[in-house]
């Protein structure tokens, strides 16, 4: 209480005093909430992928070989096969589904609407496995892939670009010269990751999907494809562009990754496929979380070390300021220990309000962050509590040197004090 | 009797009694004997006190007089516990005080003792009522039950329409008045004051000493220092100090006990 009121007396000052310790806990409770929602963020991207599933891409080889030959002819023939798909569901332990894709790029035609899009051709298995939500009609079935029927499901933003007007049901779409027949509409819901776009094309809606039974594909589109650019053409063949595993449970995701590794370098000279798992981005991403906290921990640290010392470096001043008050009280019957208290409640009050008005202010600037910058921010229970409770015992550890200097003035001495 | 507040220091004042020496006569308060104190000032040993031998009964009124240097200040230093002799004995109330710890001390001061100072010595950030209270701040009282103590010793010092004031605001006579009041507000059983009135003109001075005999009066034992044999003339005793020696000891019955020492 007599501490209180002295620092009233002392507004300005004691405002000042503050700041260090606000800013501190300011700072520590924003960049916490603003890593915790970054890290957030990417945990639950890596989590839509499925944390069971390891995703396997056909990816272009190095192009040395390619510039040594004549680049007219030349057919580039990598990637992932069927024979690699049928492979990986039998020799790998604990597969509890594989499904290989076909992504092709072509355009969609219906009656004048055009739009550019991504054949995929799968599995029925498909949305077991994908971030995918069936809006109307049903998804590929086992029956269509078996006959290789012409017909296909498309992606809603697809739907609304194509049938602006029509019911995109039963209605049938042109991919190159062949018709499909709409069966269903899907909403996705995957990961930028999980979509079989791969951002080739800029400004190219995400969800421009239209998914045909796999058998399908590999007769209409067969297995070379011909892309012209600039007069000159390049002719890839690629089987199998991506194929999905899903593992029975997370134990037997990280030993498979080394036998897929391992099985699928026996039979591809080149590094032509890279491996996602999930699981393990997941692992990373919690580590890397780790590390930012303690980054985080070190500058909380120090910024509340500094606003420590600032609380220090004032009460010893106030401390000679009120040495003749100190002896005062002394001879008025206090003990060392009152006086102790006395500068110690001082600062624990100042380290406490500039850790209140710290929080209060912590807890604002991730909101703005958030309205500003749109990025995700979370504060945690535990980082208030964390930065509140460390100003506190800044306070008593910056505020014990000052309090024992007072308290150990000799009495007569510390009246004798101009 | 005076040994009953505070056990430690009733314990130790029961040791004193059991070796049978001054305390027994319950009469004394304060005894000193063969009091040194000396500063050390780099090399330069300052002498303070060198053998000072006094005992002073309850409810006296004494002033200590005495040149500039010769030791007044220190040895009213001792004698209200805010500072130790380098060697000798000082026994309050029959306890030897030279022994105590700080603690022990700060509670003597706390609870037995009050003290004027030639600078009042009030605390600037409270106000008068709170400056009355700081004695108490440190006795584990509840401070409700002595509210209308301190305002009636505000009254008594003629300060009650004055209570809320700061002592910025008043004047070196009315501050010397709150710190009357504050020294008061413990019940102490003995009052020591430093030149209370040497900051004052002769009229304020004569209000504040007016103050100080009526506490006396009422059987307060009052330890005073001044420069001012009008003032001395007050006490009924009157010791006298040079070069840290008891030159006269004066008592007004007209004993004269001046202390002739070979040292
Ligand atoms: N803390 C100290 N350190 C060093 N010397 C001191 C200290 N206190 C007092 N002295 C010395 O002790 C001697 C007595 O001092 P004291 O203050 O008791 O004198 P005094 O009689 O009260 O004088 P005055 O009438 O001027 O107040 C002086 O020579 C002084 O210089
Ligand atoms: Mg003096």
């Amino acid at each position: 209480m007599l501490g209180v009121k002295s620092l009233m007396l002392h507004k300005l000052r004691s405002g000042l005093t503050m700041l260090g310790m606000i800013f501190g806990v300011c700072s520590v409770i924003s960049m916490l909430a603003i890593g915790e929602g970054a890290s957030h963020e990417a945990q639950e991207r890596i989590k839509r992928l499925g944390s069971t599933n390891i995703i396997i891409n056909s990816v272009k080889p190095p192009e040395e070989q390619a510039s040594t030959t004549s680049s007219r002819s030349f057919i580039l023939e990598y990637g992932l096969t069927y024979n690699d798909a049928s492979r990986l569901q039998f020799t790998i332990p604990n597969v509890h589904n594989v499904l290989p894709m076909r992504i092709i790029r072509e355009n969609v035609q219906f009656g004048r609407n055009q739009e550019p899009c991504q054949v995929v051709g799968t599995l029925p298995a498909y949305p077991t496995m994908q971030g995918f939500e069936l809006v109307a009609g049903r998804f590929l079935a086992m029956i269509d892939e078996k006959h290789q029927r012409n017909i296909c499901v498309i992606t809603k933003g697809l739907a609304h670009r194509l049938f602006p007007y029509q019911n995109p049901l039963e209605s049938t779409i042109r991919i190159q010269n062949v018709y499909y027949q709409v069966v269903g509409m899907v909403e996705e819901t995957g990961t930028a990751e999980q979509r079989p776009q791969q951002g080739e094309m800029e400004g190219e809606p995400l969800d421009n999907n239209v998914y045909i039974p796999l058998s399908t594909a590999k007769v209409r589109f067969g297995e070379t494809l011909i892309r012209r650019n600039a007069g000159s053409f390049s002719a890839e063949k690629v089987e199998l562009h991506r194929i999905i595993l899903k593992m029975e449970d997370t134990e037997s995701v990280m030993a498979a990754e080394k036998q897929i590794s391992s099985l699928l370098q026996r039979f591809h000279e080149e590094s032509d496929f890279e491996l996602i798992v999930p699981l393990q981005l997941l692992r990373e991403a919690e580590a890397a979380k780790r590390m930012f906290n303690i980054v985080l921990g070190s500058i909380a640290a120090i910024s509340l070390l500094v606003g420590g010392i600032g609380i220090m470096n004032i009460m010893l001043a106030t401390v000679t300021e009120r040495t003749r008050e100190i002896g005062v009280r002394r001879a008025l019957g206090a003990k060392k220990k009152d006086i102790v208290a006395q500068f110690l409640i001082e600062t624990v009050v100042l380290s406490i309000g500039g850790g209140l008005i710290g929080v209060c202010i912590g807890m604002l600037v991730p909101v703005f962050v958030q309205y500003f910058t749109s990025m995700e921010t979370i504060i945690t229970a535990w980082s208030v509590a964390l930065a509140f409770g460390i100003s506190g015992l800044t306070g008593i550890a910056f505020g014990i040197y000052p309090a024992s200097q007072a308290a150990e003035l000799d009495p007569i001495e510390a009246l004798r004090h101009e | 009797m005076i040994a009953a507040k505070g056990p430690a220091v009733a314990a130790v004042a029961a040791e004193k009694a059991v070796e049978g020496n001054m305390a027994t006569d319950s009469r004394i308060i304060i005894d000193l004997r063969n009091i040194y104190k000396i500063f050390q000032m780099g090399n330069v040993d300052v002498r303070a006190l060198r053998g000072v031998d006094v005992a002073i009964e309850e409810g006296s009124y004494v002033a200590i007089m005495g040149p500039s240097g010769s030791g007044k200040s220190t040895m009213l230093n001792i004698l209200g516990c805010l500072d130790r002799p380098t060697s000798g004995q000082y026994f309050l109330g029959g306890e030897d005080v030279s022994k105590m710890d700080d603690d022990t001390l700060s509670t003597i001061r706390g609870q037995r003792l009050g003290f004027i100072f030639q600078s009042y010595n009030l605390i600037p950030q409270l106000t008068v009522i709170e400056n009355i209270q700081v004695p108490l701040l440190y006795q584990n009282v509840d401070m409700k039950d002595y509210e209308e103590k301190c305002i009636g010793l505000a009254t008594l010092v003629g300060l009650e329409d004055r209570m809320d004031h700061r002592p910025t605001q008043l004047s070196g006579g009315q501050q010397q008045r709150v710190a009357i009041a504050r020294s008061l507000v413990n019940d102490p059983l003995m009052i020591l004051a430093d030149e209370p009135t040497g900051n004052l003109d002769s009229k304020t001075g004569s209000e504040v000493l007016g103050l100080i005999d009526n506490l006396n009066k009422s059987g307060k034992t009052i330890i005073m220092v001044t420069h001012d044999d009008d003032v001395a003339r007050r006490a009924d005793r009157v010791i006298r100090l040079m070069d840290g020696l008891i030159d006269s000891d004066v008592s007004r019955n007209g004993s004269n006990q001046t202390v002739e020492d070979d040292k």
